[in-house]
């Protein structure tokens, strides 16, 4: 009974820790550089991949991976900022068609990473065994990888809030959260700041991806959930609260974790009735302003 | 019965006070004049009243009803219509077309469509802006935008109309029309509350004027009681040069 | 252009159309099957487009949820049509969509607009997710079987199902809530202050949006004879819509019509040769759109159109 608990409170732990990562990700390029990045899920699905192809192909260690991921889609983030959504930026008449020019563009991109990433790997599901040792604990085995997954998500997150919160390029993206022209004019770069930004944003995604692979199948076309569950833990922690997705994610995970015990396969339904709980009594979430 | 009355209303934002504690009436046909320096919570009383905003205390009547809790359309079909500080016209939607949604919404029954248009007409003449029917709001002049919004809210057959810093950017000409058109209104039996910096406005067009500050009501009298006296003097030492005073 | 008055734009495009609806009602009499189910995707995807456009494009309100309406069209089809006649099929779609509507506006639309996009994004998921459960645990079954029904039935039933649809634009933008719904697109406040109930009337106009993608899919399901979730709730279909418009320019009577014919026949061509490379293309087009077309194609001629008719003004 007690072991039953446990495995679920530490699945809840890991998806939500993956949850945590990929929405403080989202909201990073949401609440900072306000692009609503439909496609989010889409860097999850390629960071993903990249492990798996590493995996395959070159029998190179996920855990390693991550350090190919990070950068690859942190690249990948920056530059689409660079040239898309700076550039639609400036032809954007107000902020709010900002918004939706951006989110539309993502809709597009969506479309354009599925499918390139059904070409190059197939439309099928994929997996890979890695690391099946268990750990003994209250006299009960649980999954080691799990284990591991789960604690390196939330090293991740720890690194960022660190450098949130102590390093200079942190004060100047915590500056441009709050307020971008202001930012500007004390001498943020913030065509920079946001691009890098963004940047992070992705990289967050493709080390959530990276981490999925090593513990769930993949497909190409499982970003579509990904991005959803952090779209609603970004309501949850509220909407542009960096640590209100933290909390959210893992609250989620909590509940998707539980709700699978009970009955499997209505996990995005019981996100979806939190949501529209969140849109009936407090749109604003946990930490929302 | 005072057409509009507020009792002890309140307004915070997070820790700030916007408003605190105002106590206010306008009696029907009056024009009512509310100054107070900037950041005096005039435009957040009138939000208050419009329901842009909800009181965090207090309470505020419309001819005897309550009309506190009510959303904006509740209020402008009550028969209290409004402009704004930064001009909210429809821009794409020509002058005509922005007149037009007033006078097909707004106060009473529904009515019908030729009736409307034929009555956003006359008030795009009203205003003095019929030549500029047919053009879209946003390549209007701001002071005729301003009289377009007028336009639009009279158009929703108001009883009581606030105006918000109408006369903001005019030159002395402007204003001198905007002066007029006040007038015309109050002769129409509108009631007609008026935030407005330029004093010789108020002077020249209010029969009562109410003064704010920090939120709270420091004066209240008829304009030569204002004008003489010494807290309003001390608020206002410095702020506005006035030969007419 | 105020309520009432028809300009000669107007004319000329209603002219056009009905020579346009003459020319295809016929269509079953001269053309081949094949046309005759092309035409109906056509048709469908127009259906579809100008839905979505009549409540986005007033409004500025982004929908993503087009697919899940049409879905639940669909499904309605799948769990009705053996037991009731095809013509309240029909209705009873658009009744299912018209509701899930109606539901999703009242929860959202009294919120910002994000909320509202966020929200519609995911639902063809959510209903994708939530009647495959239903199916692995209440009933036992995956997917239906619809009865067949001709060809020519779906074409005309589809073809109705659109006039209606047009002539309710039609309507609708000549009444006070037209210029209402218009006014809410360009200043809410403003709007709701003038005395305009906005959270309704979006509402109410997302419904109808609703109705007619339900009624849309009630009548596309007898094209595919067995239904499962993943075949009714298709993303796709809350794509098409949006790349349309964004092509062909927000303007409901033509713009959502222009890009629908243009992508259902480009899609026929390219999904028989490249199945993945034409989804990709379209992404390409999306962004390509966004980019340099913030008025879609139509938004271009206005412009050249306004060029010429400037003169008017210079004197005002």
């Amino acid at each position: 009974m007690v072991v039953t608990i446990l495995n679920v409170v530490i699945a809840g732990l890991l998806l939500g820790g993956i949850y945590a990562l990929t929405a403080v990700g989202l909201s990073l390029q949401y609440g900072v550089a306000r692009v609503l990045n439909i496609a989010h899920g889409e860097f999850i699905m390629l960071g993903a991949f990249i492990t798996w192809s590493a995996f395959t192909l070159l029998g190179i260690n996920p855990l390693v991976s991550l350090t190919i991921c990070g950068p690859v889609l942190f690249a990948v983030g920056f530059i689409l900022y660079r040239t898309l959504f700076t550039r639609l930026r400036i032809s954007s008449p107000t902020p709010g068609a900002f918004e939706g020019n951006s989110m539309l563009a993502c809709f597009g991109l969506l479309f354009i990473i599925q499918n390139v990433a059904i070409l190059i790997w197939g439309a099928d599901i994929k997996g890979y065994t890695y690391l099946t040792f268990s750990v003994d604990f209250w006299g009960a085995k649980f999954a080691g990888k799990r284990l591991l997954t789960l604690g390196f998500a939330l090293v991740i997150c720890l690194a960022f809030y660190l450098f949130l919160a102590r390093t200079r390029l942190g004060k100047a993206i915590r500056a441009a959260a709050q307020d971008p022209d202001t930012a500007g004019l004390m001498g943020v770069k913030i065509n920079q700041v946001l691009a890098i930004c963004f940047g992070f944003g992705a990289m967050m995604a493709g080390l959530g991806g990276a981490l999925i692979s090593m513990c769930y199948e993949i497909q190409p076309t499982m970003g579509l959930d990904y991005t959803m569950i952090a779209l609603i833990v970004m309501v949850l922690g509220g909407l542009g609260s960096i640590p209100g997705s933290f909390i959210g994610g893992l609250i989620l995970g909590l509940v998707g974790s539980i709700v699978t015990y009970v009955q499997p396969g209505l996990s995005l339904v019981a996100y979806y009735v939190i949501f529209m709980l969140l849109l009936l009594a407090k749109p604003t979430g946990i930490l929302g302003k | 019965m005072p057409m509009l009355e507020g009792r002890g209303v309140t307004r915070y934002f997070g820790g700030l006070a916007a408003v605190i504690n105002v106590d206010f009436q306008v009696e029907q046909g009056e024009v009512l004049g509310l100054i107070g320096p900037n950041g005096a919570g005039k435009t957040t009383l009138f939000n208050l009243i419009s329901a842009a905003l909800t009181p965090r205390a207090g309470s505020i009547t419309f001819k005897g009803r309550e009309i506190t809790n009510l959303k904006p359309y509740q209020i402008c079909r009550m028969g209290v219509a409004r402009t704004f500080q930064t001009v909210k016209v429809f821009s794409n939607m020509s002058a005509f077309n922005n007149v037009l949604l007033g006078a097909s919404f707004g106060r009473g029954n529904r009515i019908a469509s030729t009736d409307a248009a034929k009555e956003a007409g006359e008030l795009l003449e009203f205003v003095g802006l019929a030549q500029a029917e047919a053009i879209p709001a946003k390549d209007l002049t701001l002071a005729n935008q301003k009289r377009l919004e007028v336009a639009r809210a009279l158009a929703t057959r108001p009883e009581l109309l606030l105006l918000d810093e109408m006369m903001e950017g005019l030159n002395s000409t402007e204003v001198s029309r905007a002066m007029e058109l006040v007038k015309s209104i109050q002769r129409r039996g509108i009631t007609v509350i008026m935030i407005e910096h330029v004093m010789k406005a108020i002077m020249n067009v209010c029969g009562r004027i109410m003064v704010l500050h920090h939120g709270a009501k420091i004066a209240e009298g008829t304009p030569q009681e204002i004008s003489s006296d010494k807290t309003v003097i001390e608020v206002y030492f410095g702020e506005h040069v006035d030969a007419e005073n | 252009m105020g309520i009432g008055k028809a300009t000669s734009k107007d004319i000329l495009a209603m002219g056009l159309g009905l020579l346009i609806l003459a020319l295809s009602a016929a269509a079953p009499l001269y053309a081949s099957v094949y046309m005759v189910v092309m035409l109906t995707s056509v048709l469908m995807y127009v259906t579809i487009a100008v839905s979505w456009t009549l409540f986005s494009g007033p409004t500025g309100y982004i929908s993503l949820a087009s697919a899940a309406f049409f879905g639940a069209g669909i499904y309605t089809a799948a769990v009705s049509g053996n037991a009731l006649p095809l013509p309240l099929v029909i209705v009873l779609g658009g009744v299912v969509g018209f509701c899930l509507a109606i539901l999703v506006g009242a929860l959202t639309l009294r919120l910002r607009g994000i909320y509202f996009v966020m929200f519609t994004f995911g639902l063809v998921e959510l209903l994708l997710h939530f009647v495959m459960w239903w199916e692995v645990n209440i009933t036992g079954t995956t997917g239906r079987v619809v009865p067949p029904v001709a060809n020519t039935t779906v074409f005309y039933i589809m073809l109705m199902i659109l006039v209606v649809l047009l002539l309710t634009v039609v309507c609708l933008r000549r009444s006070r809530y037209g210029l209402a719904l218009q006014s809410i697109g360009e200043n809410e406040e403003a709007a709701s202050h003038s005395g305009v109930h906005v959270t309704a009337l979006k509402t109410i106009i997302y419904g109808v949006s609703g109705l007619f993608m339900g009624a849309a899919g009630a009548v596309m399901a007898a094209r595919w004879t067995y239904i499962d979730p993943t075949i009714a709730f298709n993303p796709l279909i809350s794509f098409m819509p949006v790349l349309m418009a964004i092509f062909g320019g927000l303007e409901p009577l033509y713009g959502p019509i222009i890009g629908a014919i243009i992508f259902t026949y480009l899609e026929q061509i390219l999904i028989t040769r490249f199945p993945y490379y034409y989804m990709l293309i379209f992404g390409i087009i999306m962004v390509v759109a966004i980019l340099y077309m913030p008025d879609g194609l139509v938004g271009l001629t206005e412009r050249l159109w306004k060029r010429i008719s400037e003169k008017r003004y210079a004197d005002a």
